[in-house]
């Protein structure tokens, strides 16, 4: 029977985690993550799980014990925020490059500088060429649905690549909100035990792991990461959809808001999603033909389907919650044009930096986003394709 | 979206208004209706302005923005009075909640013109009265309860008494202090 209750998304990770039990938890804590493993710590005294919880001194020592624990053949995790990430850089490629599928619950928030604790993206945007599945999160909700489907989708044998798990910090780690959590056995049952393939700890097969690849062969071992990722894609969907039998909740790689007959679109992830809609909402009920596009699987990105869900749409903006420093805009917005760019798409693009370092966006400031689509449509000019949104200048 | 209820806490660091909107978002949540209740935090130290926020509907809530047109205002520090703009934004059809041990006549000249309802409470008699140490929360949270008419008295208190129940289950013996604090606070509340 799902249990209707009212969670921090912090307090639903944790709990996805306690009906999970993983082998190995690794933790340094850092704002707004901190209370993952404070939860899950209660848990472990509590006797509630038989993980092995290990307090370390660093976010790069709490990546590499989970990288060494799941090489050993555990399933392992870690969580961070911010400049955790960023410590924990070179262990980032590790995980990935080694094919190791542990997962990161991952509350985003702004890197230093200027020192800041609130949410944007920019800690997991940097990391998204690392190799790791990226999925973000709207709600607590979904924060916990994602943890629940992590380990699934990374130790699929067609996938086996490390998962970051991602919700916005304080907006929706430090917020309560209603959810509805799947009972323990259901979950129990959905994750599986994990039976790995090749492991350290496997006395008849004996390996190395992360040795050094002489060029000759560094790079058919990035190919074959590739084509890890590119499975990604399928499994994701296939896990999604079994989850959907568990507890009644679709996930696809994006969500599409009221997009049938959209005439101009936003494409965005996290938590301002949910701000977007009721802007959309406001809209349509004046007549107005706009939509929404969420990103749920960021990495890999899901080039082909976007482009085709945005392929009649006139005018879409692309909202990064990360600088990318390119002097064109985020991060997002090139994933997004180069999809558009690919399918011939004919719609006008433009791309807004916004909500950086936890600044507020409202209801209102995603309809002067539509206002401004509108407008571009009608002058049959984008203008300028690289805006700020909410910022003084 | 009519009968969504919008509430700001505005505190010091280390005072419970985040606690406090936690707590609401609770006990709504136990009447059955959809809730919000997040921090808004500034630098992270003791005694440093904090604002807190509630939503509270009949219907999913989605939005994910701070709230700027609330229609109660709680000041859990009146020092606050003086340096943050506490009724910016509140709608002049709801209503203000201030702990203060002055009175309404004292209160309402540092409101700004604020033309709605001004509600005080001093939750430090409350809170020493009955719980002997300084917990301003705990009489704040029943008093906007009571003030935004957010569930009837009898079902908070049952609510409340399960809720403090299940948090104090290691120290029971502040459960009835808590209770008496609600309750107090409800009669104070003018």
């Amino acid at each position: 029977m799902a249990k209707r209750e009212r969670l921090s998304g912090n307090e639903a990770v944790a709990i996805a985690l306690r009906q999970i039990n993983p082998d190995v938890f690794p933790a340094f804590p850092i704002t707004p993550s901190t209370e993952i493993p404070q939860y899950f710590s209660t848990f472990v005294a509590n006797g509630q799980v038989d993980t092995e919880f290990i307090p370390v001194e660093s976010e790069h020592s709490s990546m590499s014990a989970t990288i060494g624990a799941s090489a050993a053949g555990a399933r392992a995790l870690t969580a961070t925020s911010s400049c955790g990430l960023a410590y924990m850089w070179e262990e980032l490629y590790i995980a990935a490059s080694n094919r190791l599928p542990l997962a990161l619950a991952l509350v985003n928030r702004a890197l230093s500088g200027p020192i800041n604790i609130n949410c944007d993206h920019s800690d997991s945007m940097g990391a998204r060429d690392a190799g790791w599945i990226q999925i973000y999160a709207e709600n607590n909700q979904e924060a916990y649905d994602n943890m629940v489907q992590a380990f699934r989708i990374a130790e699929h044998k067609d996938v086996r690549l490390p998962i970051m798990i991602c919700q916005d910090g304080f907006i929706t780690s430090h917020a309560v909100e209603n959810i509805e959590l799947l009972d323990d056995d259901t979950v129990k049952n959905f994750v599986g035990e994990y039976e790995p393939e090749n492991y350290l700890l496997n006395p008849k097969e004996t390996m190395a792991v992360g040795p050094y690849a002489i060029t000759d062969y560094y790079m058919e071992a990035k190919r074959n990461q590739a084509e890890g990722m590119k499975h990604a894609v399928d499994v994701v969907k296939v896990i999604a959809k079994e989850f959907a039998t568990i507890s009644g909740r679709e996930y696809g790689l994006f969500e599409e808001y009221r997009m049938e007959d959209a005439e101009t679109a936003i494409v965005i992830i996290g938590s301002a999603a949910g701000t977007a809609k009721d802007a959309v909402d406001a809209l349509r009920e004046k007549g107005e033909k706009v939509g929404l596009i969420k990103i749920r699987l960021y990495r890999p990105f899901p080039a082909d389907e976007l482009a085709q869900a945005l392929q009649n749409v006139k005018a879409v903006a692309i909202m990064d919650r990360a600088e990318g420093y390119t002097n064109h805009g985020g991060p997002l917005g090139a994933d997004v044009m180069s999809a558009l760019y690919r399918a011939k798409a004919q719609a006008f693009a433009v791309n807004y930096i916004y909500g950086l370092g936890g600044r507020d966006v409202r209801v209102e400031d995603i309809e002067g986003v539509f206002e401004t689509l509108k407008q571009i449509v009608a002058d049959g000019d984008a203008g300028e394709t690289y805006r700020y949104l909410g910022v003084r200048e | 979206m009519s009968n969504l209820t919008e509430i700001r806490w505005h505190g010091r660091g280390g005072q419970g208004a985040k606690t406090a909107a936690l707590l609401l978002a609770d006990v709504a949540f136990q009447t059955g209706k959809y809730v919000q209740g997040f921090p808004e935090y500034g630098p992270e130290r003791m005694g440093a302005p904090i604002t807190a926020y509630n939503r509270i509907s009949d219907k999913q809530i989605r939005v994910h923005s701070n709230i700027y047109d609330p229609q109660y205002v709680v000041v859990v520090d009146e020092s606050l009075l003086e340096t943050v703009d506490v009724t910016k934004g509140l709608k002049k059809e709801g209503a203000i909640l201030v702990n203060t041990h002055r009175t309404k006549e004292e209160i309402i000249p540092h409101l700004k013109g604020y033309e709605g309802k001004v509600y005080i409470i001093d939750a430090h008699k409350v809170s020493m009265a009955t719980m002997g140490k300084y917990f301003p929360n705990t009489p704040l949270l029943a008093a906007i309860v009571k003030v935004a008419g957010i569930m009837e008295e009898e079902t908070f208190l049952r609510e409340m008494e399960s809720s403090f129940k299940h948090k104090f289950a290691s120290k029971p013996e502040v459960i009835d202090g808590n209770m008496a604090a609600l309750k107090m606070a409800m009669q104070e509340v003018q």
